[in-house]
């Protein structure tokens, strides 16, 4: 195909991913306090979009948890307070959730994708009432004060979060996990016949996309102040991931990252004098999608559709 | 030597017995047949060979070790692989990549992916599929997508390949082209058990034949007996 | 004894209406295949619904179960036709029709709850009607309570009827069985489809509006009904509707005893036997 040197496709991309690294890495040397803190949310949902897109868009298992690893993140870093540094803190939420998702996967992702879409989307409620019956009954208190830290320690953990979320993306999708996952994805059972353990699969893969939500919200809590478990597991979260990554379209690298940028500025220009609007606008942009363009709006840049979403599966 | 040892296999759907209590035996370098009405349970008797579906009672030995109850997965790194009735290939796929799976994740040998990418080269120029490489699977005509679910199944590196209906739609030349490639497939080593419907191809490949009848082995035996037989008319007749 | 008793009332109402809310649930699920989501915001809406009318208007719950029903339903079949109708047309397979129509229930979930906040606003409704003691068998319960428990077993049986006596019952059971093979038989599959998801939505409201009738409710009630809903489908079995009806029942009466330990691990004891079903039996009581 391509000989020798390299043309301007091949190079663009690296180029382009190497200029917006040294902008983001320099930001807080020439950005105001309020850009920093806006283009930290704005990653947040990049990092929230693009961990769901990790699972579901190969296998087409829709994971409506995100919310529940947030809030798990969150938590964690509320009760551990600065018992611990804040990247023990993270590595904690990290784990704690990889746990959590690892249990859920291996109960659910055994069955039909009906079981799965059913107990993930409760499983923000049950982190929540779980927290609350423990808060009422043993500590007594509602709620929890967060250490803080400042917004430019926050931005730069957030950053290295994501940076490390783009780099596994990228290179899961490249490697023999990435071939397991889009073969899961088109045929289970056709997949498990080729030798793939679908189950395991799954069930690790799912696992990691829960641990980067989670590092975000232990990141993000710190910049809150205040938690309890309304705050903390709000199905917003787990929304906004799922229509983030169905505007943009699961189907190329690029198409989440759009999708959360272009949210998560309306959002910053909505969320404070139109809050239930802008909730509003989302579900009608999510249901808008799905009806007319359901490969996302990646698709009419691309036009080369690769995978599409896929629905819950049969067993293998 | 026996690769394939099945006793009493057995299984229901509600009230439905739909295999019931079938023993077989399968030994290396055959090709044995298996036929029967609609109905009579030949696909789910290869879904409780390759682990698709678990058995209500009965055993089945590969190459000596009980694998029953396994998982599909475990039973093909083990050296038993399978194709499909209705051909599942990968189809947003392209057809090497669908092959790679089957390389990479199938022999559980260890393969770098430079081994995979020459077995997959070479899978593919087996069943005549290497012009079509690059293409994506659900764009391969119906006879190709099946050899390329052929080929997948084969980088897997199986000592027994059980067919299902390979020449299901497939026009006469297609017939006969892969009637070449299960002879082929049987002279480079791979035993194969295969379920057709097309008489034709099965009394001129099989060396043996295996007649199911409402989930019952109803006979067994050459192609010319087989053919022969009685009773194997009349229900074929009779249906 | 009267605790007993009383136990075994208590969950035999909430079991009511857990069944209703999820043979709604199951008839969109079973038989249109829609993982319905935003199941929980009709609950809500008929219980607003019937709030506004009640203390705005002076209707009588029980009046305002003739409107919140009907206007529920009509909802539900013209999203159906609309929303669902064009989903499943643009899909090309079965899969990928049920994962989108999730993402668009999701949608509406956020679409619905965010109207009604705007309309209602977040804070904690409630109304009173027939609260008066009424005393069975030595225990005291309240009417309404007795009237909630009654009419949803009402709604219910006369439901189970409607399926298994009716033309179109039969045509929605074939359809929940083999929708091709019911559409091949003559069975007007598309109104069938949309008539379920709208019969769906109708027990919803009507649900939300016996809800409103003993609890306080708010514009964010829907989401943990939903939940239960899901867990009672699973419970009787995914695709049958007797089995969503059974599991009500069951759930509720299990739900009244954790009530009556500790009210708040009422959920989280659900949760349990959601897990304990999916390790043993996901098929549930009367699976397929």
């Amino acid at each position: 195909m391509r000989t020798g040197s390299l043309s301007w496709n091949q190079l663009r991309t690296p180029a382009v991913w190497g200029v917006l690294l040294v902008a983001a890495v320099t930001l807080t040397l020439y950005a105001s306090t309020y850009s920093v803190i806006l283009i930290t949310n704005i990653l947040l949902y990049v990092i929230l979009t693009v961990s769901w897109v990790l699972f579901s868009a190969p296998t087409g298992y829709i994971s409506l948890a995100t919310a529940a690893f947030f809030g798990v993140g969150i938590y964690t870093s509320a009760i551990l307070g600065d018992q611990l540094p804040l990247p023990l803190v993270i590595l904690t939420a990290a784990v704690a959730s990889f746990g959590l998702a690892a249990i859920v996967g291996a109960l659910t992702l055994r069955l039909k994708g009906v079981y799965f879409c059913f107990f993930t989307f409760g499983l923000v409620e049950l982190i929540k009432h779980v927290l609350l019956w423990y808060e009422v009954s043993v500590t007594g208190l509602r709620g929890r004060f967060v250490v803080s830290a400042d917004h430019i320690t926050v931005y730069y953990i957030i950053l290295a979060i994501l940076a490390v979320l783009l780099l596994t993306s990228y290179l899961i999708r490249r490697s023999r996990v990435g071939l397991a996952l889009r073969s899961i994805g088109e045929s289970e059972e056709a997949a498990a016949h080729a030798g793939i353990n679908v189950s395991a699969v799954k069930t690790m893969v799912f696992a990691l996309s829960a641990v980067f939500v989670a590092a975000a919200g232990a990141a993000m809590a710190r910049r809150w102040g205040y938690v309890d478990p309304y705050i903390a597991f709000d199905y917003l979260y787990s929304f906004t991931a799922v229509a983030m990554a169905v505007f943009g379209g699961v189907s190329r690298f690029a198409g989440p990252i759009v999708g959360a940028v272009a949210f998560a500025y309306l959002r910053e220009l909505l969320i404070t004098r139109f809050p239930y609007i802008y909730m509003l606008v989302m579900g009608l942009v999510l249901v808008v999608t799905i009806l007319f363009l359901p490969q996302g709006l990646i698709e009419l840049a691309t036009k080369a559709p690769w995978r599409r979403l896929r629905g819950p599966r049969e067993p293998a | 030597m026996s690769l394939l040892n099945v006793e009493g296999i057995s299984k229901h759907f509600g009230g439905l017995a739909a295999v019931s209590r079938v023993d077989l035996q399968v030994s290396e370098g055959e090709v044995v047949g298996l036929i029967g009405p609609n109905g009579a349970g030949k696909t789910t008797l290869f879904n409780l060979l390759s682990g698709a579906l678990k058995p209500n009672a009965g055993s089945i030995r590969f190459r000596g070790e009980d694998i029953t109850g396994l998982k599909p997965h475990q039973i093909c790194r083990k050296g038993l692989a399978r194709t499909f009735q209705s051909v599942k290939v990968f189809g947003a796929m392209p057809a090497s990549q669908n092959v790679l799976a089957g390389a990479i994740f199938g022999n559980p040998s260890q393969t770098s992916l430079k081994q995979a990418g020459e077995e997959v080269a070479r899978q593919l120029e087996f069943v005549g599929l290497t012009a079509q490489a690059d293409v994506p699977a659900r764009d391969l005509t119906l006879a190709n997508q099946k050899r390329l679910e052929m080929a997948r199944a084969l980088a897997t590196k199986p000592a027994l390949l059980l067919v299902d209906e390979l020449m299901a739609g497939l026009n006469p030349t297609e017939v006969a082209q892969a009637m070449e490639l299960v002879a082929e497939v049987r002279k480079r080593g791979t035993t194969v058990f295969i379920i057709e419907h097309v008489m034709k191809a099965i009394m001129n490949i099989c060396d043996r034949i295996i007649v199911l009848h409402h989930g019952e082995k109803l006979a067994e035996g050459t192609p010319q007996e087989i053919a022969t037989s009685r009773t194997v008319v009349e229900v074929y007749l009779g249906e | 004894m009267e605790t007993i008793l009383g136990i075994v009332i208590s969950g035999l109402m909430i079991g009511g209406l857990y069944a209703l809310i999820a043979m709604g649930l199951s008839l969109q699920y079973g038989v249109a295949r829609v993982l319905n989501v935003s199941h929980g915001e009709f609950i809500m809406l008929g219980a607003l619904t019937t709030w506004t009318l009640y203390t705005v208007f002076g209707l009588n719950p029980l009046l305002a179960l003739a409107v919140c029903g009907p206007i529920a339903f009509a909802l539900g079949y013209v999203l159906h036709r609309t929303v669902y109708r064009r989903i499943w047309a643009s899909s090309p397979s079965p899969g990928v029709f049920e994962s989108n129509s999730l993402l668009a229930s999701f949608g509406l979930l956020f679409i619905i709850q965010n109207l009604a906040l705007f309309g209602w606003g977040p804070e904690i409704r409630g109304y009173t009607y027939l609260a008066f003691p009424v005393e069975l068998a030595g225990v005291s319960f309240g009417a309404n309570r007795l009237l909630t428990l009654g009419l949803a077993l009402l709604v219910g049986v006369t439901f189970y009827a409607f399926l298994s006596r009716t033309r179109i019952g039969k045509a929605i059971r074939a359809s929940a069985q083999d929708s091709t093979a019911a559409a091949l038989m003559g069975v007007n599959i598309n109104s069938v489809l949309a008539l379920c998801f709208g019969l769906g939505a109708g027990l919803a409201a009507i649900a939300g509006m016996l809800i409103s009738m003993c609890y306080p409710v708010h514009a964010v009630m829907g989401i943990p009904y939903t939940i239960i809903a899901m867990i009672v489908v699973v419970l009787g079995g995914l695709g049958s509707i007797p089995g969503s009806f059974l599991g009500g029942f069951v759930l509720g009466l299990i739900g009244s005893v954790v009530t009556y330990i500790e009210p708040a691990l009422t959920l989280i004891a659900y949760y349990l036997i959601f897990a304990l079903l999916l390790l043993v039996r996901p098929s549930g009581i009367m699976g397929r």
